[in-house]
């Protein structure tokens, strides 16, 4: 067995020769696909995974001339372009498909194939699975076409009291609902799995998306409670006003987390894909159980620094917040050092020597590994930025202002996406049993992505120290701050052109894929394995229950008084406006 | 069912734990200093501003708003904001000189921020936003509302002229 058991004095364990060939690695290896009839688990990892991939993508392959619109309209450089209906109908609808669509199906998509395959058991209930499938779908036309219409320009964020058409609502509602069927088959296939191997390790690309699901769950409850609680009695006419400082409480429950919903799936593709595919071991299987585990805790009682410059609630709890907050930096920073650490470690058994020689010895040609590299790049330079969000004073100086676009493009549209497209790329060919179509263009995609992904943001950032708000459609208020942002909207429509550009080639290369050549022997679905491979691991990082229990008392700690304070508050309740009212 | 872990990782998540602490100290150091996000936590009736009867009362009334000083000598400026404006629309202040803002919304939420500076707040109707801050550059700045409120909200802003101490005239 190659794998290694030595005293880790050295960075590298030099005691060991690695056999890297096909066939070596422990645990997950043992199995192959080809030859016999395939079992149920693969089909059901195949149809699964790629009918909600292809909704995910498809929702991005939308949104993305919504985003490049956005940029010409608002930079007023384009007189043509100006009509402000359309700029809200796309900020709300781009904002929808990305972060709710593209995202919720490809991370559903992804959960499947990857833990149907690493547990190597089919789904509990194929009818359960496709029901959800079919609820999430339904939800999103249901809320996509008033989004089109522009009948539900009130951000992906909907604050009230301005108001959307009821279907978008429920529409919404239902794509939450769908997406709880997946989190539930998360859950119970873990479970599964662990009775039948008791004692034994949870694959971490298994535990990774089960912890995603669970947090999932507790992330979409505070907009759910705010749609069934709020939003809901009002379209129906069973109340006529609301409290929008109760609703901004619920939504930023929901706000923070779900970003990390969004970025787990990046990080799990680094851990237990990366590793193979840039020719080298996890660093540590623990400390990635250690960072999914902290993730999870530190990411939803946090959400008060998106209300940091709200009047509804007190400066303590906004405190105690950002204490919280900051806690997110540990996972982080540990992902880092595990990522890169893994990077070096493949780069040196390709020979890569000296201190900085290991970079150039790397997998440059890998997509995997080529989109990992650039999203910790841009996690590094979106993560400067997010300090500066969540500090409790700084963040007066850019709340709202277009810093804000530019930080969460970096960190979702960069670091998050990028590694959707090297999902992507990794799957197709797995699942479909036939060759990337071209990989070459699979590569310069992804370094188009990056670079027009900096090229956005650098201005934004720089837009928002300026003093230009975010959302807005055109730019009236005095030529001496026009005169100082003009480059910069020149600027940043260069890197939306990139941007779109390169999700063009994604969608060629994706769609290509399924047309191209047949493979004799489909590449296998296994995961990576680290260096100290662990058969077995400490129970807090394999089980789920008491981190569920922990989570419950850090957020009635965090949110059960800032919600309950509004029962006492006698808030005097406001006017809904907008669409159907 | 060992825990291993390397003996880089161990020294890497002590700087982690030291950088997390830092962060911490650095906030609470200028929180202990008063510098506070605004977070005062009261009512009022947004769709009876005009009232004295309403919850909240009239402070926020057509006749009350604008500057004044308040019994400590603290220039206090009394807003509105209502699609697509804030009213007064054009206000004046000293340089250097602390000011209070209060201001509330009229129907939906709002944001009002002076760029270049650090008057940043969230108007949220049934809510009175308020800070305390300073303007130390003279000039003409735009006040403008940062949050979505309708069609015509790129156009919700108002005027705020910085004039030297000296030359101030309430």
């Amino acid at each position: 067995m190659p794998i290694c058991s030595g005293t880790s004095k050295s960075f590298l364990p030099t005691n060991t020769n690695y056999d890297l060939s096909e066939g070596t690695y422990l645990l997950t290896m043992s199995m192959t696909d080809t030859g016999t009839q395939a079992p149920a688990y693969v089909k059901h990892a195949k149809w699964l995974g790629l009918s909600n991939m292809w909704v995910g993508f498809g929702a991005f392959a939308l949104a993305i001339p919504m985003g490049l619109y956005q940029v010409a309209e608002r930079s007023n450089l384009f007189p043509a372009a100006e009509s402000r209906e359309l700029y809200y109908t796309s900020v709300t609808t781009h904002g929808v498909l990305m972060a709710y669509v593209l995202t919720t199906f490809f991370i559903m998509g992804f959960g499947y194939f990857s833990a149907l395959h690493s547990l190597k058991q089919d789904v509990w209930s194929p009818l359960f699975s496709w029901t959800g499938f079919v609820i999430a779908l339904v939800g999103t036309v249901m809320a996509a076409v008033p989004l089109l219409l522009g009948e539900a320009s009130v951000m992906y964020t909907f604050y009230p009291p301005e108001m959307a058409v009821t279907p978008f609502y429920i529409g919404a509602a239902l794509l939450f609902v769908g997406s709880w069927f997946w989190c539930v088959d998360m859950v119970i296939g873990m479970m599964q799995w662990r009775r039948a191997n008791p004692g034994m390790a949870v694959p971490l690309v298994m535990f990774g998306t089960t912890m995603n699901a669970l947090l999932w769950l507790w992330t979409s409850m505070g907009a759910t409670l705010e749609v069934l609680i709020q939003i809901l009695p009002l379209k129906f006419g069973w109340v006529d006003t609301i409290d929008p400082g109760l609703a901004r409480t619920f939504f930023s429950w929901t706000l923070h987390a779900i970003v990390y919903f969004w970025l787990l799936p990046a990080y799990i593709a680094m851990y237990s894909i990366m590793p193979r595919e840039s020719g080298g071991k996890l660093f540590s299987d623990e400390l990635a159980r250690v960072a999914f585990v902290m993730l999870f805790i530190f990411s939803v009682p946090i959400g008060f620094h998106h209300l940091y410059m709200d009047p509804q609630q007190a400066a303590g709890w906004k405190l105690l917040h950002m204490f919280g907050t900051f806690m997110v930096a540990v996972p982080t920073f540990i992902t880092g050092f595990t990522i890169l650490a893994t990077l070096e470690v493949s780069g040196r058994l390709r020979g890569g020597k000296g201190l900085f020689g290991w970079i150039a010895k790397l997998r440059w040609n890998n997509p995997m590994t080529l989109a990992t590299i650039l999203s910790m790049m841009m996690l590094t330079a979106g993560g400067f930025g997010g300090v500066i969000n969540a500090s409790y004073s700084m963040n007066a100086l850019i709340h709202n202002t277009q810093w804000i676009t530019g930080h969460f493009h970096l960190i979702f549209g960069g670091t998050s996406v990028i590694m959707y497209f090297a999902v992507a790329y990794w799957a197709w060919p797995r699942i479909t049993g036939r060759k990337l179509a071209s990989r070459r263009m699979a590569l310069w995609q992804l370094w188009l992505w990056f670079w027009g992904m900096i090229v956005t943001t650098m201005p934004w950032h720089v837009l928002g120290l300026l003093g230009q708000p975010r959302r807005v459609d055109t730019l009236p208020y005095s030529d001496e701050l026009n005169a100082i942002w003009n480059p910069y909207e020149v600027v940043m429509f260069a890197g939306a052109v990139m941007l779109t550009l390169s999700a063009i080639m994604f969608i060629v290369v994706l769609v290509r894929s399924h047309f191209s050549e047949r493979l004799q022997q489909p590449p296998e679905v296994v995961f990576g394995t680290a260096i100290h491979q662990p058969l077995r691991v400490p129970k807090l990082l394999n089980s789920l229950a008491l981190w569920n229990w922990a989570m419950l008392v850090y957020m009635l700690a965090s949110y059960g008084y800032p919600l309950l304070q509004f029962v006492f508050l006698g808030t005097p309740q406001t006017i809904p406006f907008g669409f159907g009212e | 069912m060992a825990f291993h872990i390397d003996k880089l990782e161990k020294r890497w998540i002590y700087m982690v734990a030291g950088i997390v602490v830092m962060a911490w100290g650095i906030q609470i150091y200028y929180a202990a200093q008063g510098w506070h996000p605004p977070s005062n936590v009261e009512v009022i009736d947004s769709a009876q501003l005009h009232l004295a009867s309403g919850v909240g009362g009239d402070e926020f009334s057509e006749q009350n708003i604008g500057i004044k000083r308040d019994e400590n000598g603290m220039l206090v400026v009394t807003m509105v904001a209502a699609r697509y404006g804030f009213y007064p629309q054009e206000i004046t202040l000293p340089q250097g000189e602390p000011f209070k803002m209060r201001i509330a919304s009229f129907d939906v939420l709002h944001g009002i921020y002076i760029p270049l500076t650090n008057l940043n707040l969230m108007l949220v109707p049934g809510y009175v936003s308020e800070v305390t801050t300073t303007v130390n550059t003279l000039g003409d700045y735009p006040m403008l509302c940062h949050d979505f409120c309708g069609m015509g909200h790129a156009y919700m802003f108002g005027n705020v002229k910085i004039v030297p101490a000296d030359e101030y005239k309430l």
